[in-house]
């Protein structure tokens, strides 16, 4: 008996020991980072000789009075609602193109997976270009059907609309390869069994294709949601969150008030409100994972 | 009247030739069997004739009408898959409207069509789970339900029995036969396996290489196999082939001293005969041929007995209990009427002893005289 409890401890000391390195990463890195921060929303910001002081909500009070985080909060929402379904969409609309029998489609695979390769700085300075007001690639092919200039990431009315679009080129191509898997694991028979019925494309994409892909849909979707709220490369190398906070996102407010403001405890305060945000999105993907979206 | 006409149909994969000017019929109402090993054409053939596959020559008609652009439902016949093709995210009974859905059919239509099927299949409790929660023959079951709804007047079987295990295959071997003769729809059947061809078809139709080896009922195929392919491949136990040479008084077992089997030349002709047909006796008893026992694979009901005969062997069949010891000489005998003759080079069968009924007098004489010689 004595023997047995000793050599069960064993295990579970092995155990531990095996996965330690691990944790000291992941508690270093990620885990006590977070707490601490969510403990120093609580506090002042320390500014030269005078420390830091407990006060609270404050910031939290101080960040619902504040227009720039509601403008930012907000403009992260509609980044993720028209990007995440749109990003869908164009990424199963090209799965679907290349799944098929087509001439060259591994060339227009890569094509499509080209964008995913990019660093986002470097793609950043690419829209750029398009997006120049006077010789931007954009423009000329507007001028061409007789349109005026329009200043793209200029002009409060369209900033945050091209920052979009940025993000749905680089992302769908990724999200490509997902579906591109998942619709070659569908077996080919059902879709002989559907023909045998004389189902047409629509439907038998509507009845078979994607409640299939669905699984894979909705991990995509919990992504590209994450994502979008961590989106702050492009926003720092094309618009800086302008003209007029047009284009702020959350996680670049979050940076601008850390490290241009110096302001930690608010960028703590809300660094701890995207925390929930993210953290809610992964729980809503555990829990609709685990429920009959599964069909298996 | 001809339900699937199939006519002079190839298909061509680049330069293969996976069906080679293939033309046969079906009655209405009948079960046809498409039989061969794996590679001759079979599954091809059936695709064709569902529509999933356009011959690349020769045309197909289904009631009467050349079906040639139209694909499944729309030409009359619905397809059982080898992998049954369920859709795994539906419930048993979607699985089984899905066609009907498709169409738009009325709910209530479709609601009662469900319920006789599901009744026929005895799928009743089974009808609101998922493919996944099904047994294999359950699976089938939902399989040939999709396929039964649309009673669509020709049903295509595509191995629907290979995922099976031996017993389930034997009942559901049983119950699709019996089905297809309760509502009178024809089946096009195919399979690898001539228990199953023979045992539930109204006619085999043999395939090797892409050709039609030999098409007639499973009694003309056992009875009067065309060649040493369809005699090879038709019977429990295989046939044994022996070599005939020329004798004194006809033609005789080559390397033996049989007595002459018939009448004519030996040389180039080869004798088949099927274990069953073969009565194994003690050595002094009469009998056309003496061999040595070499081998006895017991089966319980019966035994397969192998005997070497000069550098030949002979596969016999005894009842279990009487089977011989190994290293025992017996003498083995046939009715005339049970050896078929073969041409060597060509394989075709050869009708210069009658197999009918009744042996010609020279036969018998032959055989009494083989059992004097004994």
């Amino acid at each position: 008996m004595q023997a047995k409890r000793t050599t069960k401890l064993n295990i579970h000391v092995q155990g531990w020991l095996l996965a330690l390195p691990a944790v000291i990463l992941l508690a270093s890195f990620t885990h006590i980072p977070a707490v601490v921060t969510v403990i120093d929303s609580f506090y002042s910001t320390p500014r030269g000789r005078v420390p830091s002081v407990f006060i609270g909500l404050d910031q939290y009070q101080a960040m619902l009075a504040d227009p720039i985080f509601w403008r930012a909060f907000n403009n992260n929402l509609l980044y993720a609602v028209v990007t995440v379904p749109v990003a869908i969409a164009l990424a199963l609309g090209m799965a679907l193109w290349v799944n098929g029998r087509i001439k060259g489609r591994t060339a227009l695979r890569l094509a499509f997976f080209t964008p995913t390769i990019l660093p986002m700085v470097a793609a950043a300075n690419i829209w750029l270009f398009f997006y120049t007001s006077d010789y931007g690639l954009l423009n000329q092919i507007i001028r061409a059907f007789g349109f005026a200039n329009v200043n793209w990431l200029g002009d409060p009315a369209t900033a945050l609309w091209s920052l979009m679009a940025v993000t749905i080129w680089k992302e769908a191509g990724f999200f490509m390869i997902f579906f591109l898997a998942a619709l070659q694991q569908v077996p080919p028979d059902l879709y002989e069994a559907a023909r045998m019925e004389n189902a047409g494309r629509f439907t038998v994409f509507r009845r078979i294709t994607w409640p299939l892909v669905m699984p894979t849909t909705l991990f995509v979707a919990i992504n590209a949601l994450i994502n979008a709220f961590r989106i702050v490369d492009q926003v720092i190398a094309m618009t800086g969150g302008g003209p007029n906070n047009a284009s702020t996102l959350l996680l670049f407010y979050i940076y601008q008030v850390a490290f241009s403001f110096w302001d930690s405890a608010y960028a703590a305060a809300l660094s701890t409100v995207l925390l929930l945000v993210l953290g809610s999105v992964a729980l809503a993907q555990f829990y609709l994972l685990d429920r009959k979206i599964h069909y298996r | 009247m001809k339900s699937v006409v199939v006519r002079s149909v190839s298909k061509l994969w680049g330069e293969a030739r996976a069906v080679d000017d293939v033309s046969f019929e079906v009655e209405q109402g009948t079960l046809a069997v498409l039989l061969g090993p794996s590679g001759c054409g079979k599954s091809t053939t059936l695709r064709m004739i569902a529509g999933l596959d356009e011959p690349t020559s020769g045309s197909i008609e289904i009631a009467g009408k050349d079906v040639s652009g139209l694909t499944g439902s729309s030409r009359g016949v619905a397809m059982v898959f080898q992998s049954y093709a369920l859709f795994p995210h539906l419930t048993v009974a979607d699985n089984i409207t899905f066609g009907l859905s498709v169409r738009g059919t009325p709910k209530p239509e479709m609601a009662a069509r469900l319920d006789k099927v599901a009744a026929l299949l005895g799928l009743e409790p089974l009808l609101r789970r998922k493919p996944s929660q099904l047994s294999g023959g359950q699976q089938q079951r939902v399989a040939l339900g999709r396929a039964l709804i649309a009673e669509a007047p020709v049903c295509l079987l595509d191995e629907p029995l290979s995922n099976l295990d031996a017993q389930l295959r034997q009942e559901l071997r049983h119950e699709i036969r019996a089905l297809q003769q309760r509502l009178g729809v024809t089946m096009v059947y195919v399979t690898h396996d001539q228990t199953e061809a023979m045992s539930m078809a109204d006619r085999i139709i043999l395939m090797r290489g892409g050709k039609i080896e030999q098409n007639g009922t499973p009694a003309d195929l056992y009875e009067r196999p065309a060649n040493i392919f369809t005699a090879r491949f038709i019977g429990g136990a295989p046939m044994s082939f022996l070599d005939l040479d020329d004798g004194a008084g006809g033609a005789v077992i080559a390397g033996t001293s049989s007595p002459p089997l018939f009448a004519g030349p030996g040389k180039g002709r080869v004798l088949g005969l099927r274990p069953e047909d073969i009565a194994v006796d003690d050595a002094h008893k009469s009998g056309l041929l003496h061999a040595t026992v070499t081998g006895v694979e017991y089966l319980g009901a019966e035994a397969l007995v192998t005997c070497a005969l000069g550098d030949r062997s002979i596969l016999a069949r005894t009842r279990g209990a009487a089977a011989p010891a190994i290293g025992a000489q017996v003498s083995l005998s046939w009715h005339p009427s049970a050896a078929h003759v073969f041409d060597a080079a060509s394989g075709k069968r050869l009708t210069i002893d009658s197999h009918a009924a009744t042996p010609t007098p020279r036969l018998h004489t032959l055989h009494y005289q083989g059992s004097i010689n004994a």
